[in-house]
């Protein structure tokens, strides 16, 4: 107990503070906020986001960043949704999606890892590659009358709870026993901590680079094709600006862009807090112009309670 | 004359106490060396001087008068000066400009940088320290021995009464380490109060007047450089006497570890040698002369042009690094704060990072064995910690080598290369090592020592490769093995 209370003082302690004063404060603002509809609305809400930003915490704990996802869930949808009017099985067409999902990550790991480039320019350029890719193969438009079996994915529920929360959880849960209890999760934080030592024990560092953002590839395609089913058609335009709320979710969950420091639990809280505040300021009728404003003096609020600690080193 | 003192200084960190009741004191116009094992307190008394941390208890004072210092700017007007041992420098700025940055109040006309000025004093300034390079010219351009001036140079400019130096030549040639001490000796002369912390004693009896050393925490003795020797400041310093510097075993060599042949790579050439099992080979030569390069051959870094290497009776082709640990050939390399160790990270994980796949099932980690693997090396290397969770970046530099030898030994290597094992390490920790060679001589095992401290590569090695210019020049055995024959081969001669 003292171990985990000690853990959550290291690491957790400015975001999760601040997504307890954001719930306290909207469930006495608003009495529709602390209903289970309601939450149950807000994990439903951050579900897309928080699968793109598990991969991107991989990403980010190897000091990389991916800047593609926002496209290459676009591109995934697409392919899905395009598979599934031909009349593919959509389980098929969701497998093939994410194929192409790991193989556009791949197509970032090569670069980073061995022709040795910067992931920032890097995804950069595949972000415009991939979203060009996606309305050459839309043709600029979207794709509608996917199968309602399909439909059932992102909109279905199963013990009260939204599918795509279930699935949220289960990724969370897998990428945590990846992370803190294999050779792979371990040599991942060792990459991001001096890839120097890390290459010189002997870990195949650049086959882990490409397995980051494999990862964080086949996460956004996952992330993709439950956008699809939720809004029922596949827009080429799909998650662009996503690989930003991303980065913010890593971010405010305390894990440094400089690499090998940061949990998977702060990613989580950091999509709760994005999806908090979303949320409440919706249930509060602020008007949209607002809006963006108020989120972002809210992120850097919580920037600022997590960077407190470590200024005082 | 302007006195410092520090009386009763007692600091401690979360409970631990790590200063109790120092004294310690200097003079204008004096030179007092501050001698201590790594972990011995002499970097927290630094801080609480230079106002960094506050002491608990104790009081410091200046003439007399008592002070308090309170943040670093304290200390600053009192005139108290610090050259730290990490260079605080711009390196992609000019020589000029690193004297200009935290001080653009004097250089400044009606809002712009006088650089005329600015060129003028710090050339001024440079030459008063025989620096004779262009004040315009990148930092990144002037050898670690004229960064180290330019440092200094700094602190001169604001009016320093007392400086500290900490490990000043650590990074410095030995022409350069001259300099240096002409520069201490005019400081002196200018009514200057210098406090000088090394390792290396020699040093001391050239520029201290007085040698104060701390042990543990606490002050053990202040004595006059001229009434003392090395032997006694180095067992007031580690607690005990220390019979022999370099503790060299006899032992009797087995069969052929490791041979290489001819190898050939970017750096090296026509490089041939053998280790046995049962024997420490040291490989030395002077700076740049290939020596870590052929450990980097060795341990599968750099790639082989020609040549191949032998282990028992098996050829070798090393890929990577990965390659030749599973071969049982492992580096200590000489950087271990960039090379060694992942120092956010605890010394239970740094410990078992190579070895991570052996403590391991089906890929899962088992946890169970990575700590006792832990507390295995923690315990055979008396690594001083309390917990094996412990971040190794709050260890001592002694400590973290040996942390970065245990996670090597974990591998069961067949040869350990150790490049500069014992650099800016203590006393102490340096016998721990030299012991633990010796022990794996006597288990068999092949050790390749490369070091630039040449007593030390002379007392501790069975025998010496001496290189130059990136290849073997010769052998040096038994009788032979005398600092005059070394530097005649290190320089390209014949023994």
């Amino acid at each position: 107990m003292q171990r985990i209370i000690s853990a959550i003082k290291r690491y957790h302690l400015g975001p999760l503070i601040g997504l307890v004063i954001l719930i306290f404060i909207l469930s006495f603002a608003t009495a529709k906020f602390f209903t289970f509809g309601n939450l149950r609305n807000v994990a439903l809400q951050i579900s897309v986001n928080a699968l793109i930003a598990v991969g991107m915490t991989f990403v980010i704990l190897t000091a990389g960043i991916d800047l593609s996802v926002g496209s290459t869930l676009a591109l995934s949808a697409a392919i899905a949704a395009q598979l599934m009017v031909g009349h593919i099985n959509p389980w098929l067409a969701g497998g093939a999606a994410l194929f192409v999902g790991g193989l556009a990550g791949a197509l970032n790991g090569v670069f980073v890892a061995y022709a040795g480039l910067a992931p920032f320019i890097v995804t950069l350029g595949t972000m415009t590659l991939f979203r060009g890719l996606t309305e050459i193969y839309t043709n600029g438009m979207p794709i509608f009358n996917l199968p309602r079996a399909f439909a059932g994915f992102g909109t279905g529920t199963f013990l009260a709870i939204p599918i795509p929360v279930w699935v949220m959880a289960l990724v969370f849960a897998a990428a945590w026993v990846v992370l803190y209890r294999t050779t792979a999760g371990r040599r991942v934080y060792a990459i991001g901590g001096n890839e120097r030592v890390a290459f010189l024990a002997g870990v195949p560092v650049k086959r882990y680079l490409v397995g980051v953002y494999v990862v964080s590839g086949i996460l956004a395609s996952l992330a993709g094709i439950i956008l699809a089913s939720r809004l029922g058609s596949a827009e080429p335009t799909a998650g662009v600006g996503y690989e930003l709320d991303a980065i913010t979710a890593v971010v405010l969950g305390g894990t440094s862009l400089m690499g090998g420091e940061g949990t998977l639990i702060g990613t989580l809280i950091g999509a709760l807090i994005l999806g908090t505040i979303d949320n409440g300021l919706n249930l509060l009728n602020v008007n949209s112009f607002y809006q963006d404003a108020v989120k972002g003096l809210i992120i850097l609020a919580a920037i600022m309670l997590d960077r407190k600690k470590s200024a005082g080193r | 004359m302007a006195q410092l003192e520090m009386k009763g200084i007692s600091k401690a960190f979360s409970g631990v106490k790590v200063l109790q009741g120092v004294d310690f004191q200097v003079g204008s116009g004096e030179v007092v060396a501050l001698l201590g094992e790594n972990g011995a307190g002499k970097s927290t008394l630094m801080k609480i001087l230079t106002g960094v941390y506050q002491a608990d208890e104790g009081q410091i004072s200046i003439d007399g008068e008592a002070r308090v210092l309170r943040t670093i700017r304290d200390a600053q007007d009192l005139g108290i000066g610090m050259i730290y041992q990490e260079l605080n420098l711009f390196s992609n700025l000019s020589v000029a400009e690193n004297f200009l940055i935290g001080r653009e109040g004097k250089f400044k006309t009606l809002g712009f940088v006088n650089y005329p000025l600015l060129y003028e004093k710090v050339s001024a300034t440079m030459e008063s320290l025989n620096l004779n390079r262009n004040p315009k010219e990148r930092l990144s351009d002037l050898s670690v021995g004229e960064q180290q001036l330019v440092e200094i140079g700094k602190s001169l400019q604001q009016e320093v009464r007392f400086l500290i130096m900490d490990e000043p030549t650590s990074a410095l040639s030995k022409g350069e380490t001259d300099r240096l001490f002409e520069i201490v000796h005019a400081l002196k002369a200018k009514g200057v109060g210098i406090i000088y912390i090394s390792h290396r004693l020699e040093e001391l009896f050239r520029v201290a007047d007085r040698v104060t050393v701390l042990r543990d925490g606490r002050f053990i003795a202040t004595v006059p450089t001229e009434e003392t020797t090395e032997r006694e400041l180095v067992s007031l310093m580690v607690g005990r006497d220390i019979a022999e510097r370099y503790p060299h075993e006899q032992s009797s060599p087995g069969e052929s570890i490791l041979r290489a042949e001819k190898l050939k790579t970017l750096a090296i050439r026509d490089v041939s040698l053998e280790i046995k099992g049962g024997e420490i080979v040291g490989l030395g030569g002077l700076m740049g002369s290939g020596r870590t390069e052929v450990a980097r051959a060795l341990s599968g870094i750099d790639s082989l042009q020609s040549g191949r290497i032998v282990m028992e009776g098996r050829i070798l082709h090393l890929r990577s690094p990965a390659s030749a640990i599973r071969s049982g050939i492992v580096l200590v390399t000489e950087d271990r704060k960039n090379e060694g160790l992942l120092l956010p990270f605890t010394i239970r994980e740094n410990l078992a990072l190579p070895t991570l796949s052996q403590r391991s099932r089906l890929g899962f980690i088992r946890r169970q064995a990575e700590g006792m693997n832990a507390q295995e090396w923690v315990g055979k290397l008396r690594i001083k910690t309390h917990s094996v969770e412990q971040a190794t970046e709050n260890l001592s530099g002694g400590n973290q080598q040996k942390v970065v030898i245990g996670k090597w030994l974990a591998c069961k290597p067949k040869l350990l290369i150790l490049d500069e094992p014992t650099r800016g390490i203590d006393v102490g920790a340096k016998q721990e090592i030299y012991q633990l060679m010796n022990r794996l001589k006597l288990e068999g095992r092949a050790v390749l020592m490369i070091s630039s401290d040449l007593p030390e590569l002379l007392g501790m090695s069975d025998r010496v490769y001496v290189m130059h210019e990136g290849t073997i020049q010769g052998e040096l055995q038994g009788r032979e093995m005398q600092q005059e024959a070394f530097m005649r081969l290190a320089t390209g001669g014949e023994v």
